[in-house]
């Protein structure tokens, strides 16, 4: 539970929606968005995280209001 | 904004050039346009690459005769339409930012409006409905195509169910083109365009700061040396399968346009059957990192030399607008605010083929009169050994039937004893802006059409008659409404009567 999408800076082009292994992140009203409880930070599944180094705005940020993942 | 409505405000529109010739065959315009002439945006279309079937293969003009970006001549005929279904990308490109709410620039990678494969399914059937002379229906961003491939094929498959007879095609950076090749050809794709700026990661590392592939970012030559690879692998892929290929570039000065013309001899050896060379656009206004770091675009003639140095055995593609991701009509006309989504349903709901069919069947006849008209001026040139530049006003269907006031851009023709090539078309603002005279504009008009000899109208008022006489261009408004090639023939085979006649009476 750690990253978010910095929504003024983000095109919603879907790109880390449809990296995001966990498929934590989801499209509301023309806006994405993190499930905090679902985001992994990618841990055990790839080496980046995948929904920022996909994104192509570099809008998504660690979430600071929540305790990093622990796998 | 241009509208119809507004041509009878052009002023003095007397018609005087000398020597009008009397005998000349009018053939009525095609009468399939349902809705009005566009607003805003040219309306013109051009003959880009001017390949018929004379001079390429029997079963490549049949997949492209009707592909308005695959054919200069087709072009004037057949309407094209991007469905802006794919907004992700997996590569960042110094000349593209992320942009995509302007309703009013045009240029690749821009759309006002994203579409589910759904909505994108109705609007293909609406734009089918309002405009017969749509046959291909593209995939072009506002990101990549493949990089997303769930929306992207799906919105083939319900084109597919609704509307078998339209074309399909798609546009990638070919990152992730190998992986997809197998689909693509599953679902009768059968045009592809891989925009590919250069094939040395050296090259590349300045155009492409970063690439998303297999889970990871790569960056600088890393991600250039992939990406060609992926490039290269993913062409020849499409060539063993009998897709036809497109090779888009855009042309940077100082950066890749020596290079450009290995780019052209690797992606001709591979297999690609046409080279789009395409001016950078880098207005720093789009906040694209060449445009805010000053990187300057070709001018015309940068192009027109690089275009005319590659343009050996493969055809060079000249008539490319450079559309947004969702241009809806004739290229060089956007009538995509026609289609929001809010108006979908009801226009899909009118949609019927028979009226594209017969629309084909009366492009076929009017082609084949065209070249015929042509083909009889070209005989009278037989051993001239000039060439001449000559502008063109057209709104489309191969014929002079624009007023010069009303024209957003000029088709520019080479012409000489080979016949009427077209070798690019010049963007201008509108001289008659919504009944009066934009005096303003007429500077920037000469100089776009500065190298040519005559310009090519159905009509043109008497104060921008007189600046073009004075600037050494020859208005002509003789050909009014006639096809576009026999007319430039036709004047420049009087020219050269007229230079002869002088020359004979100095002797």
């Amino acid at each position: 539970m750690a990253y978010k999408i910095n929504a003024s800076a983000c095109t919603a082009c879907g790109a880390c929606e449809q990296e995001c292994p966990n498929d934590a992140i989801y499209e509301k009203n023309g806006l994405f968005a993190i499930k905090a409880d679902g985001c992994t930070e990618c841990i055990g599944h790839y080496d980046d995280p995948q929904c920022i180094a996909a994104c192509p705005a570099d809008c998504i940020v660690v979430d600071k209001s929540v305790p990093r993942y622990q796998a | 904004m241009q509208n119809p409505s507004a041509q009878t405000g052009m002023s003095g529109m007397s018609g005087t050039a000398a020597g009008a010739p009397a005998s000349r065959r009018i053939i009525p315009i095609a009468s399939a346009h349902s809705g009005a002439a566009s607003a805003g945006g040219c309306s013109s279309s051009s003959c880009g690459s001017g390949e018929g079937p004379a001079d390429m293969p029997a079963h490549i003009w049949e997949k492209v005769k009707d592909h308005p970006c695959y054919s200069s001549e087709a072009h004037h005929h057949f309407a094209r339409m991007h469905v802006a279904v794919a907004p992700a990308c997996n590569i960042q490109c110094n000349y593209c930012n992320r942009k995509y709410d302007c309703a009013n620039e045009s240029r690749p990678g821009v759309v006002s409006e994203k579409l589910t494969p759904e909505m994108a399914g109705k609007k293909v059937l609406a734009v089918a409905a309002e405009i017969p002379q749509l046959s291909v229906v593209g995939i072009a961003g506002p990101g990549d195509a493949l990089a997303n491939p769930a929306k992207t094929f799906k919105t083939f498959e319900l084109i597919q169910q609704s509307a078998p007879d339209i074309k399909l095609c798609l546009s990638t950076n070919g990152l992730a083109l190998p992986d997809h090749v197998e689909t693509i050809k599953k679902f009768n794709v059968d045009h592809v365009t891989i925009t590919i700026n250069m094939v040395d990661p050296e090259v590349g590392q300045h155009i492409y700061p970063w690439i998303f592939h297999n889970h990871k970012r790569y960056h600088g030559l890393e991600a250039a040396k992939i990406l060609h690879e992926r490039q290269m692998l993913g062409l020849e892929m499409l060539t063993a399968a009998g897709i036809l290929v497109k090779v888009n570039s855009v042309l940077i000065p100082g950066i890749n346009d020596h290079h450009l013309k290995e780019v052209n001899k690797v992606v001709k050896a591979k297999g690609a059957f046409l080279h789009n060379i395409m001016p950078l656009i880098s207005d720093p206004a789009h906040g694209t990192h060449f445009g805010l770091t000053g990187q300057r675009g070709p001018t015309a003639a940068e192009l027109k030399a690089l275009q005319d140095e590659c343009e050996g055995d493969m055809k060079l593609m000249r008539h490319c607008r450079q559309c947004r991701a969702d241009a809806v009509g004739m290229l060089g006309e956007d009538r995509s605010q026609e289609f929001t989504s809010d108006k979908l349903d009801a226009i899909a709901a009118t949609y019927d083929p028979t009226a594209r069919q017969a629309y084909r069947d009366f492009v076929e006849k009017e082609r084949a009169d065209q070249r015929a008209a042509e083909a009889e001026k070209k005989a009278g040139l037989a051993g001239a050994s000039e060439k001449a530049l000559v502008a063109v006003a057209t709104k489309g269907g191969g014929r002079i039937n624009q007023h010069f006031g009303h024209a957003s851009e000029f088709q520019v023709y080479e012409v000489s004893a080979a016949g009427a090539k077209f070798v690019g078309h010049r963007k201008v603002e509108h001289y008659c802006a919504g009944g009066y005279e934009e005096e303003e504009a007429m500077p920037s008009i000469l100089d776009a059409l500065q190298d040519c000899a005559a310009v090519l109208v159905a009509k043109i008022g008497h104060c921008p008659m007189k600046e073009l006489q004075a600037a050494g261009i020859e208005p002509v408004q003789d050909y009014a409404h006639e096809y576009i090639e026999a007319s430039a023939l036709a004047w420049f085979q009087q020219r050269l009567e007229r230079r002869q006649g002088a020359t004979s009476l100095v002797a």
